[in-house]
């Protein structure tokens, strides 16, 4: 029994050596160097550090080119496309991201409107109860108006039928 | 002498509209009307003035003067004489004379109304639009005078002057900078007129609302004078929108139209309350609410008209630093200030005069859903404006810049335009006064029915993506309600007046020009959102390097590099590098695209025009980034798919016949028989 389960180990083992031996070509093709595609799709998540409001996968100036050979050199040395952006961050500073980074301050970026908009909503409301309170003040009012009103048609109407 | 000449006449310009401010004043405190008269003519004479000092710039332009600054920088010798004349808006200096020229053509035309009715306005609206113009006109006066010559000093530097400093020589440079080459497309051309036409004509608007807070005429009767000015206003603003987006597709060569970029945001937001008004002003003319309301959107309007022409030149864009520097910054913001704390104040002023004549009386009434559409404007508005100054604020707070990009705006907005869509399905079907859910769910469940159906239909053969799938239902149940309340009012026309059903639906368009004009418009923006959802959530891309005969796959598309050829054309300075590209769908050839690339020898900037193949159904968008001359590795190609793109442009025109629709002229008819006929009848049937 003890020499079966040996020989199943074996068995495991070798199968594992085997799959090891044939994940290397497939790890080959893994580093082949980046594609165009590749490239930009870690630039167009990144701000052209010169000019304006350019993302970096169209900008077409030179620096631009360059920098995405940077990016194409560090795709191919393996780094990922958060430590890529970080590199540009730390070297070009926060700006060449799309958007603030979620610290310090720049959480006023994300909370402000949010809580403006509810604000604008939550004054809506109220606007909306206030436009509607004259009309439940005048409903409020209304059985007195009402009973002095019947009660002066109902006057008029025993006027009216004297006179005939 | 031409560029002394045209600043003498800038500074007449500025002395007149600051006489016609003055005498509009005394006219209006004193009673004077011979000095209201006065003002008026006075505001009448702008005009000529500054025709005739934007006629000696446009000459200037012309002629090739470059020893004046201006035509230094935005012309050169091989530009074409249309180039020449419309640089005139292609720099700073000519642009604020340019707005300047359209403010004065706007207000003298309003100036020209007949004003029996409306005769303690005249003077309010002659000082607001006046003080606005006088500042535009002193910009150019005291900080960008287009009209400056350059000067050489002995010691050798050259500046330019509105006077000549002393020691020093005129200086005349052999040749100009050029225009910017892309300002050189025909959308281009067009765009900033647009733009600055929506602009300056909300000024009028403002200065009516202005003059009837200070005379104290608070019922709508300003409303009813500005209705179409603010149509107009609204359809120069939207279509100067959609030329920029056109620009930026067919020149910036990154295959879309809109970037979230501030200079985008800074027009984008005037629009926004600019639309708010314009369906605000319905439910006070319908039934004397909002007074207060509109008053605070047509003051924003102009603060955001003045703050987006502040914005894009100032300078504050690019740095809070360049703004402090920049000559006409300060200016800007100090005016931006003024008005608005004094139209403010007014309005508080006027507050308890801008009570609301009746109730709202249904959360489900039209005048409610059209408070919910402003409140939806006036959020993407805040997402806007914060996007826009938060960048500054962070600078100014902790010195570090940071940019507000597409991500943000696409997050935040798109539920916000999403539930505008569907506020235009529903709003067409509810009453005004009074509505319930069960006279809205009896109105829309036929539509509601088929707009299920093409959605079903849409995940079926299209997409099984849910955002577009959300994107279609609203844009089919808009789409279908609006047709729906044009079949409904046709078949009533019918059946009464006896009519054909296409003879009905023309009396009812025309008679009603305002509402089904308004339908139109809801109709082309709902095309419109087809072509942006399809480019937002479809678009498809690729890049690659590839010799001659060889092909690039995108999304069913193979493209085949033919070949490449480069040229000079002396005449007009620039160097083509032109690649043929053969575009096949299966076996079949579709077309040959010559994506290129334009370099300009003056001002040493590459453009890069894209080779297009337009369709309904999708546009195949080539650029050529690269290539080598040698043609030993080929050319470097990035294709886009961008998926029912058209859908945008074709949205855009009819987008324009419904405006015109709606703005053509009609009979006015007296304002409070038409609302006390309406009251009468408010909570019954639906408008």
């Amino acid at each position: 029994m003890n020499r079966t389960l040996r020989n199943t180990q074996y068995a495991i083992l070798l199968i594992l050596i085997l799959a090891a031996l044939l994940a290397i070509p497939v790890a080959a093709q893994g580093t082949n160097p980046p594609t165009d595609d590749d490239v930009n799709a870690v630039a167009k998540q990144l701000y052209c550090p010169v000019c304006e409001n350019t993302p970096l996968d169209v900008c077409p100036t030179q620096a631009c080119a360059q920098w995405r050979d940077l990016i194409r050199l560090k795709l191919s040395q393996g780094e990922s496309e958060a430590e890529i952006k970080q590199y540009f961050v730390d070297n070009d500073g926060a700006s060449v991201l799309k958007e603030p980074p979620r610290e310090g301050l720049n959480w006023l970026a994300y909370i402000i409107p949010p809580l403006a908009i509810l604000a604008g909503a939550a004054f809506l409301f109220g606007a909306f109860r206030r436009m509607k309170k004259p009309a439940l003040a005048a409903s409020a009012q209304s059985p007195e108006v009402d009973a002095s009103a019947d009660e002066y048609v109902s006057r008029l109407e025993a006027e009216v039928k004297k006179q005939r | 002498m031409l560029a002394q000449f045209g600043y003498g006449i800038l500074v007449v310009t500025f002395v007149v509209a600051l006489y016609s401010v003055t005498a509009a004043v005394f006219g209006y405190f004193n009673k004077s009307a011979s000095l209201v008269e006065s003002a008026r003519r006075s505001m009448l004479l702008t005009f000529p003035l500054l025709s005739v000092a934007a006629l000696s710039l446009i000459i200037l332009l012309v002629q090739g003067d470059f020893g004046v600054q201006f035509v230094y920088e935005v012309t050169s010798k091989s530009m074409p004489t249309y180039l020449k004349v419309t640089a005139w808006w292609g720099g700073q200096a000519g642009s604020l004379l340019f707005w300047s020229w359209l403010m004065s053509a706007f207000a003298s035309l309003a100036t020209l109304r007949k004003w029996d009715r409306d005769r303690e306005f005249l003077p309010w609206v002659i000082v607001v639009a006046n003080v606005t113009l006088a500042f535009f006109v002193a910009l150019n006066i005291f900080f960008e005078n287009p009209f400056a010559r350059l000067y050489q000093t002995f010691d050798g530097n050259i500046a330019a002057y509105t006077f000549a400093p002393a020691n020093s020589m005129p200086f005349a440079p052999a040749d100009g900078r050029g225009l910017n080459p892309l300002l050189r497309h025909p959308g281009m051309v067009i765009h900033p007129p647009m733009l600055y036409l929506g602009f300056v004509a909300y000024v009028v608007p403002f200065a009516f609302a202005i003059a009837a807070l200070v005379t104290g005429r608070t019922d709508d009767r300003w409303i009813r004078i500005t209705r179409r000015w603010s149509l107009w206003a609204w359809l120069f603003l939207s279509f100067g929108l959609v030329l920029g987006g056109r620009w930026a597709y067919d020149v910036l060569g990154w295959g879309g139209y809109w970037g979230w970029d501030p200079v985008e945001i800074a027009a984008f937001m005037p629009w926004l309350t600019g639309t708010a008004f314009l369906h605000s002003v319905m439910i006070q003319e319908k039934r004397g609410m909002l007074k207060q309301w509109n008053m605070i959107l047509i003051i924003l309007t102009y603060a955001l008209v003045i703050f987006g022409t502040f914005l894009t030149r100032s300078g504050v864009l690019s740095s809070v630093h360049a703004f402090a520097q920049s000559a006409i910054g300060p200016s800007f913001f100090i005016f931006i200030g003024f008005t608005f704390v004094t139209s403010v104040g007014l309005l508080i002023y006027r507050w308890a005069d801008l009570k609301a004549e009746a109730e709202m009386k249904s959360m489900l009434s039209r005048e409610a859903l059209f408070l919910l559409n402003n409140l939806l404007f006036m959020s993407v508005l805040v997402v806007c404006f914060w996007g826009v100054i938060f960048p500054l604020i962070s600078e100014l707070a902790t010195g570090q810049k940071v940019t507000v990009g597409p991500p943000f705006y696409e997050r935040a907005n798109s539920p916000l335009f999403a539930a505008l869509m569907l506020l235009m399905g529903i709003a067409p079907l509810s009453a005004w006064g009074h509505s319930t859910v069960a006279t809205l769910g009896r109105a829309i469940w036929k539509p509601g029915v088929f707009a299920v159906g093409i959605t079903l239909l849409a995940y079926a053969t299209y997409t099984h993506n849910v955002i577009a799938l959300i994107g279609f239902f609203l844009v089919a149940l808009v789409i279908l309600v609006t047709l729906y309340e044009f079949w409904r009012g046709a078949r009533a026309r019918q059946k009464t007046q006896g009519e054909s059903f296409f003879a009905a639906l023309a009396r009812l368009t025309g008679r009603n020009r305002r509402r089904y004009g308004g339908y139109f418009i809801h109709i082309s923006m709902m095309l419109m959102a087809v072509g942006i959802l399809g480019i937002e959530l479809f678009q498809k891309e690729t890049q690659g390097t590839v010799q001659a005969g060889g092909t690039m796959e995108l999304h069913g598309y193979t493209l085949v590099y033919k070949d490449i050829a480069q040229w000079d054309d002396f005449a007009s300075g620039v160097n083509y590098t032109r690649a043929v590209v053969q575009v096949y769908k299966g076996d079949q050839l579709l077309t040959e695209l010559h994506p290129r690339t334009d370099y300009y020898y003056e001002s040493q900037q590459n453009m890069t025009i894209p080779g297009v193949r337009s369709t309904i159904a999708d546009d195949v968008y080539v650029l050529l980034v690269d290539w080598e001359p040698a043609s030993a590795i080929g050319a470097t190609f990035k294709v886009y798919v961008n998926p029912l793109v058209n859908w945008l442009w074709v949205g855009s025109l009819l987008f324009l016949m419904g405006v015109i629709i709606a703005a053509w002229p009609e009979e006015e008819r007296e304002p409070s028989a038409v609302r006390a006929k309406q009251n009468a009848h408010q909570t019954s049937a639906a408008d």
